[in-house]
């Protein structure tokens, strides 16, 4: 099998002169338009802003004042703003949306030198688990095209999967960086809540969404995030907390790293060859110096129906903002303004969006209230004081990111209960506000498989340490598809 | 207990959303399915545990200073508007 260039190689070879940000830009070009057809990763391409970002980083990087990221081919997920680009969130609804501001995120990126090279399809408004909800029609597997990617970061994870861009920004609010990468075998990372700015990042679910990051590695992941991550005055939850050097130690010995095996992660839903991966990347641990023990947090199977509460809850009120009076779609010859917002939003959004406002509007509404949001409130906080417990006697958690490898597309859309089972080892980190990434660590049958590895708030760094020393010993990450573009 | 159809209206109508009559009974079985699973955490024991909004325990919610930050800038923003006139964003009429 081929092996992926790094954005590491990539800095390294840009800062030496031995490839242009041109070249590099103009090749990812091309690898996205021939694949744009078979994977769909992309609802919006910016070719000719991208060519002339990469001539001003090429002059940058001769003169040596280039930024950390100068030269290096990313994209965004398409819920980021991007002042003068359409931000679609994947939805009708934005269709024609352009922001008149970047997001914190996408100004830092570009602060630093990353060349944008446009916007990545996903779940619509990042409600989904499978990429099949998007307006702009679904993204397929690079591995195998009849398999979903995952969601709702999925044109995120492709793209990186396939080599289109060194790395993606993405969001997570229930398992959307994770699942996504682990079903197309790259490496993601979902932040602490409150570590990156979710200033210009559409809204979900407020108290669960955080931006992070995908790439090809965990020193991939590094070098993104160091630039993404920080306080933000405009973000009123952006955490004031310094910023370490996540490159910094990376190759540090693991000895004496106490690893907790989450024992509710390997429940009979997990497929025994997936499992077959995850205890394999365990014992590697172990055989690196990691001390294992098996960890149990009882109350982590109510997560999923905790956050189905949670999750829409925060949606309904989000997504009132969808009026089709300021922006976003609006119906043809209103009757009246109920009429109005009636039609313009039964237009603009697609059946899983109008599903979770349903099902958010009924558990905030009177006589519900108590019995299902202040109940999954309640149930939060004994997720959370799991975990706190937990980390009492461990550094860092693991188990599979999720119960089987990459579905096929249209398996899982009849029941939406069925389909948001699938984040079931996810959920519980963003209901926690906990960083969390996924690895590769396998294969079964051809299709990825992702170790999990959570920490407590603010441990980005050893997450990273842990992942880059595992990704050090194996190759799974360095694997590409036969067909790729 | 699976939702009627009145119900499935008027969470719609409460949600300002219109559905085509044909696909109410797809979201009658499917929120009736989500209802019924969410329902599993009234077998959860929470006495005397407080309600968590926030994921980061203890941390207050920042204020700013109160100081201009913004300035006028609606001509920028109304170019995403759907229908503007004179600077004023248009709705059917509400008042007779």
């Amino acid at each position: 099998m081929a092996e992926r260039p790094t954005l590491t190689q990539w800095v390294t070879d840009l800062r030496a002169g031995k490839v242009s940000s041109c070249e590099l830009v103009r090749a990812s070009l091309a690898r996205i338009e021939a694949s744009q057809a078979r994977l769909n990763a992309f609802v919006t391409v910016t070719a000719d802003e991208a060519m002339a970002q990469a001539e001003a980083a090429d002059r940058d990087l001769a003169a040596g004042r280039g930024g950390p990221l100068a030269g290096v081919p990313i994209a965004h997920k398409d819920l980021f703003c991007t002042a003068g680009v359409r931000t679609t969130c994947g939805s009708r609804m934005l269709e024609n949306f352009v922001a008149p501001y970047d997001a914190t995120v996408v100004a830092r990126l570009r602060a630093a030198g990353a060349v944008m090279l446009g916007k990545l399809n996903m779940d619509e408004f990042a409600m989904g688990s499978s990429n099949e909800t998007s307006h702009f029609g679904p993204v397929r597997n690079p591995w195998n095209t009849d398999r979903v990617p995952g969601g709702s970061s999925g044109g995120s994870a492709a793209a990186v999967a396939a080599g289109l861009v060194s790395a993606a920004t993405a969001t997570d609010t229930g398992g959307s960086i994770r699942q996504p990468a682990s079903f197309c075998g790259v490496t993601g990372i979902k932040p602490t809540y409150g570590r990156v700015s979710r200033y210009g990042m559409i809204a979900f679910a407020s108290s669960l969404d955080q931006g992070g990051v995908i790439a090809a590695s965990a020193e991939d992941c590094a070098r993104v995030l160091g630039v993404m991550a920080g306080f933000d005055p405009r973000d009123s939850t952006s955490v004031d907390v310094a910023v370490p050097d996540y490159l910094d130690a990376l190759d540090a010995p693991l000895a004496g790293i106490r690893i907790g095996v989450l024992r509710e992660f390997f429940d009979p839903g997990l497929d025994a060859r997936y499992e077959r991966c995850v205890r394999d990347a365990l014992a590697l641990f172990e055989r690196l110096g990691a001390r294992l023990r098996e960890v149990s947090l009882p109350n982590i199977p109510r997560s999923v129906p905790a956050y189905y509460v949670v999750a829409p809850a925060e949606c309904s009120s989000n997504l009132a903002r969808y009026d089709g009076v300021r922006f976003g779609h609006r119906c043809r010859e209103p009757r009246d303004l109920e009429d109005l917002y009636k039609r313009s939003r039964s237009e603009g959004f697609g059946a899983e969006v109008k599903r979770r406002i349903m099902t958010g509007t009924y558990v905030l509404s009177a006589g519900y209230y108590d019995a299902y949001y202040l109940k999954a409130q309640r149930v939060r906080r004994l997720i959370t004081a799991d975990f706190e417990r937990a980390f009492g006697a461990v550094d860092l958690l693991m188990g599979p990111t999720t119960p089987t490898t990459a579905f096929a597309l249209g398996a899982k859309s009849a029941d939406p209960v069925t389909m948001y089972l699938n984040d079931i080892y996810t959920i519980s980190a963003n209901l926690a506000g906990l960083p969390a990434m996924s690895v590769p660590c396998g294969f079964v049958e051809g299709l990825p498989a992702g170790l999990q590895i959570i920490g407590p708030h603010f441990a980005e760094q050893r997450l990273l340490h842990a992942a880059h020393r595992y990704q050090l010993e194996t190759d799974w990450h360095r694997r590409v598809p036969e067909r790729c573009p | 207990m699976p939702l009627t159809r009145a119900q499935v209206e008027r969470i719609a109508h409460l949600c300002r959303l219109e559905l085509d009559p044909a696909e109410i009974p797809q979201f009658e079985h499917s929120l009736s399915r989500i209802i019924e699973f969410i329902g599993e955490l009234d077998r959860a024991d929470t006495a005397g545990v407080l309600p968590m909004a926030h994921p980061l325990p203890g941390l207050l919610q920042r204020l700013r200073p109160d100081a201009v930050t913004e300035q006028d800038e609606h001509a920028l923003l109304q170019q995403n508007a759907p229908a503007v006139a004179a600077g004023l964003y248009l709705v059917p009429k509400v008042i007779e």
